[in-house]
């Protein structure tokens, strides 16, 4: 499977698939796209790495443990919803900051949702990085 | 857990001894002088206790349902007090010489110390749930405490017995105080004793009937009496102390302490005093049987315990007066005996009756206790326990109307520690030397001192009953019958009928003592029923969980999957066609356009291609055509982040299916599975078909949908409703979600790096 042209072909998608996958993940609250979607496309990503230049390679492009992000994304999930109880508000309301704000325009919108839609993303690249990665090593 | 690693250990070490518990020692001090500080409190609020004071303290706990961290000493609760602080202090004395050297001795005076605290605390409480809350730890820590040689596989098992039959007499405790707590509106034990009524109540026969269950199983009445024996695998200081003088005294106490409350019926006095006259006899006649000195003593502390049982079922100021004074002589000699055994044991090196005698000799201060405690136990004048006995015949005598066959048991069952004494003094003390496996020494004086001190207090009150008497004796029995009393102790009650009664007893017990041997053999000719219950009870339920174990976990994947996918289908199709059939929910409600209808198509024609197929990558590519179907169908009717969801998700399966793909076997599955297989899952699409039918039908009720979509941009700031949902509405739901992500992740893990078992060949086919 791992022919030359997968490998150069790779580089070039594995880097598009991550920007895209960013860009759902962050424009998701109002267009498709968001968390899940976003984890599922950079799990492919490492997927496509993980079987055209070997499992090695992908585990050393994600530098952390796979397992690791996953523990990250739930404590950032988790943080998130908490910011809220904090802040004296029900546990996981959203808070949002709209950062230079004026009459016309909302500014950039910076909110605890946003980081709880990144933890998602974190623990669904995790997960199944963790599986199709070990799987891939098994095989 | 810890408890396993140790004997693991053990060999990987290579020292057949641990090094000794440096700080061991100074725990057993620290006990020793915690305990004597909290008796000397104790002492200290006697007076004000006798004049009929109630010291104690209350702090709210769980408001809501009126439970107190309430704690309360009257006249009982300072009984018991005074014997648990006291004998802890002398308990921790002697076990630091006879455990000496012990590896875990520190634990051993952990796990003391905490049962200490147990028990003062279940006989201060004064709220029931408090109350339950001690006779639980109590329970806990006496199973710890039976196990602590848990090298031995017969201790681990006498204290599983102990924990278990305690235990489910504690549930049955839970559940007869709550109870009470509902009749009488109030937790506080001190509001219930005072209360009028409380018999009259239709609750009543089924607190009475859990309440005793919970106190018979405690204190070891029959049919619940066969753990305590065992417990003697307990160390002998422990012995003593729980399984003599205070833990299997609980249930007494329970039994006393509810009595202003609860006593007064025919069911009260009769399920007290045949089950205790019961307990004390038959637990005489084991007692006889004995070859082990401990064991012998424990028999006889089933007896006490079941006298005690006996008392509590009269209402009569003599019989209660009989009932404390008894329970107080009993702890004092019993506890001697016990400590006196441990230090012939230490001494000898055998606790064998038939291997030990003469040690007057050899162990003159050792010797001088037990002849002391067990003349007490005798009930010969002048020591408390003679009191004690006559307090018992007037007692029996003034119970119920009938009260000729109580005090016919109580005779015989005193006649027969009578023997026991003989035998024990003329014996073991005196008699012939026996044939000890150590030659017969001294002990030190750790050894012998406490149970010295302990056995010459019961010479001393009985010389001297008025220290005892209005001090602790009356302000208890003041307590138990919640009304005031005088009792006074005497020595000579004068020739009346009690004293003949005790001519008789010393009479018969001289008969048992003459026929000990014969008699001890013709009674160990029965069998002990009730320990080969047990096992067959503990057998029973371990093989009966194994065969469901067995028949719930086969190990096949397909059978773990046939049957979740049946219980997914079954319930709901059931409930659809018991309910509004299945019929009016097929009627179209939207009439499908020309894409939808391929993408159907599409859909259905994979999953027939996934079922009929031969080869594993075919099938895959029928399951990928369903998958595309399917999200064809979610684009069309305008949900694009579902759509996405599920084209992703189908290409990480095929991701990971290739990469496993070596490993499966051929899909050679048999004609009939596959039939079977099939119509599960038909089953499972029709049942999630109907449901999602039934869902969404003419009744489907909008207003939350609608809700979110308004509040969508206004309150969450975005226009994706699926996301603002996952994110924002829900968030708590997604966060539960991406744990289980997280977990089945970690978990799948961890099967993937298990190094497959070499499988047999022959069995491939049934993994699929």
């Amino acid at each position: 499977m791992t022919t030359p042209i997968l490998k150069a072909a790779a580089r070039i998608l594995v880097a598009l698939m991550l920007v895209v996958s960013l860009y759902l993940l962050l424009r998701g609250h109002n267009e498709p796209g968001g968390g899940f979607i976003g984890g599922l496309i950079a799990s492919a990503a490492f997927a496509l790495l993980a079987i055209s230049h070997g499992a090695e390679t992908a585990r050393r492009a994600l530098r952390l443990d796979p397992v690791e992000i996953l523990a990250l994304g739930l404590a950032a999930a988790l943080g998130a919803g908490l910011v809220a109880a904090l802040a004296g508000e029900a546990p996981f309301t959203g808070l949002w900051l709209f950062l230079g704000a004026d009459g016309g325009g909302k500014g950039l919108p910076i909110s605890t949702v946003l980081v709880f839609d990144i933890g998602v993303w974190l623990v669904v690249l995790g997960s199944v990085s963790a599986l199709v990665l070990a799987l891939e090593e098994k095989a | 857990m810890r408890m396993d690693l140790d004997i693991a250990q053990a060999p990987a070490t290579r020292s057949p001894l641990p090094a000794p518990d440096p700080l061991g020692p100074a725990a057993g001090w620290a006990l020793a002088l915690a305990a004597a500080g909290a008796a000397g409190l104790v002492l200290w609020w006697l007076p004000a206790v006798a004049a009929g004071g109630t010291p104690g303290l209350a702090t709210p706990w769980v408001e809501q349902l009126g439970i107190s961290l309430a704690f309360r000493m009257d006249g009982l609760g300072m009984l018991f007090a005074l014997l648990i602080t006291g004998f802890a202090a002398a308990i921790a004395v002697y076990a630091g010489g006879y455990l000496k050297g012990h590896p875990h001795l520190g634990r051993f005076f952990v796990y003391l110390a905490a049962f200490t605290a147990a028990m003062l605390g279940l006989v201060l409480a004064d709220d029931l749930i408090l109350l339950f809350v001690f006779w639980e730890l109590t329970t806990i820590t006496s199973f710890l405490l039976v196990g602590f040689e848990h090298g031995s596989a017969k201790a681990r098992r006498n204290a599983w017995q102990a924990l278990l039959v305690t235990g489910a007499g504690g549930l049955a405790l839970l559940a007869g105080l709550v109870l009470l707590g509902m009749a009488a509106g109030t937790m506080r034990i001190s509001e219930i004793v005072a209360m009028e009524g409380l018999t009259a109540d239709p609750l009543y026969p089924a607190i009475l009937a859990l309440l005793l269950l919970g106190a018979f199983t405690k204190s070891a009445q029959i049919p619940f009496h066969f753990w305590l024996p065992n417990a003697m695998a307990a160390p002998t200081p422990v012995s003593a102390f729980l399984h003599s003088a205070t833990m299997v005294k609980a249930g007494v106490y329970l039994v006393a302490r509810l009595h202003p409350a609860l006593s007064g019926t025919e069911v009260w006095m009769w399920s007290l005093s045949i089950v205790g006259a019961a307990t004390m006899l038959m637990a005489g006649l084991l007692a006889i049987r004995q070859t082990d000195l401990k064991l012998a003593l424990a028999y006889t502390s089933v007896m006490a315990l079941g006298s005690l049982m006996m008392f509590l079922g009269s209402a009569a100021t003599v019989a209660i007066a009989a009932a404390v004074t008894f329970l107080l002589v009993h702890a004092l000699y019993k506890a001697a005996l016990f400590l006196v055994v441990g230090s012939i044991d230490h001494g000898t090196g055998t606790r064998e009756l038939a291997r030990l005698g003469g040690l007057w000799r050899t162990m003159p201060l050792t010797s001088a206790a037990a002849v002391l405690a067990a003349g007490s136990m005798a009930g010969f004048p002048p020591f408390l326990g003679f009191i004690g006995k006559e307090l018992k015949y007037e007692g029996a005598l003034a119970i119920a109307e009938e009260p000729w066959p109580l005090a016919t048991a109580a005779v015989l069952s005193n006649a027969l520690m009578v023997g026991l004494t003989l035998v024990l003094i003329l014996r073991v003390v005196f008699g012939r030397p026996g044939n000890t496996p150590r030659t017969p020494h001294e002990v030190s004086p750790r050894l012998w001192l406490p149970p010295l001190l302990l056995a010459a207090l019961g010479l001393l009150c009985g010389i001297a009953p008025d220290l005892v008497g209005a001090s602790l004796v009356q302000p208890a029995v003041t307590a138990i019958l919640g009304r005031p009393e005088v009792v006074a102790l005497k020595l000579w009650h004068g020739v009346n009928l009690p004293l003949l009664m005790s001519v008789a007893t010393v009479l018969i017990g001289v008969g048992v003592f003459v026929l000990h041997r014969p008699l001890a053999a013709a009674l160990a000719r029965v069998p002990a029923v009730a320990d080969r219950l047990w096992d067959g009870l503990m057998d029973g339920i371990m093989r009966g969980f194994s065969a469901l174990t067995a028949a719930m976990q086969p190990g096949s994947l397909r059978v773990y999957l046939g049957a979740s996918f049946l219980a997914l289908a079954l319930p709901p199709l059931a409930w659809l066609a018991l309910g509004g059939g299945i019929l009016p929910l097929l009627q179209p409600s939207v009439t499908p356009d020309l894409a939808a209808i391929g993408a159907a198509v599409l859909a259905s024609a994979g999953a027939v291609l996934a079922a009929a197929a031969k080869r594993r990558m075919t099938a895959i590519g029928g399951l990928g055509a369903v998958g595309a179907g399917i999200a064809m169908l979610f684009t069309i009717y305008g949900a694009p982040d579902v759509a996405i969801t599920q084209l992703l998700a189908d290409v990480l399966l095929v991701v990971m299916i290739a990469a496993v793909m070596v490993h499966l076997p051929d899909l050679t599955g048999r004609r009939t599975s596959r039939l079977r297989d099939g119509a599960i899952a038909i089953c499972v699409g029709l049942a999630v078909m109907l449901l999602t039918l039934a869902a969404t039908g003419p009744a489907f009720d909008r207003s939350v949908a609608d809700a979110m979509a308004a509040l969508s941009v206004p309150e969450a700031h975005g226009r994706n409703i699926v996301n603002v949902i996952l994110v924002d509405f829900r968030a708590l739901d997604t966060f539960g979600e991406i744990v289980v992500v997280g977990i089945a992740a970690v978990a799948a893990l961890a099967l993937i790096r298990l190094r497959p078992a070499p499988a047999a060949p022959a069995n491939r086919e049934n993994t699929p």
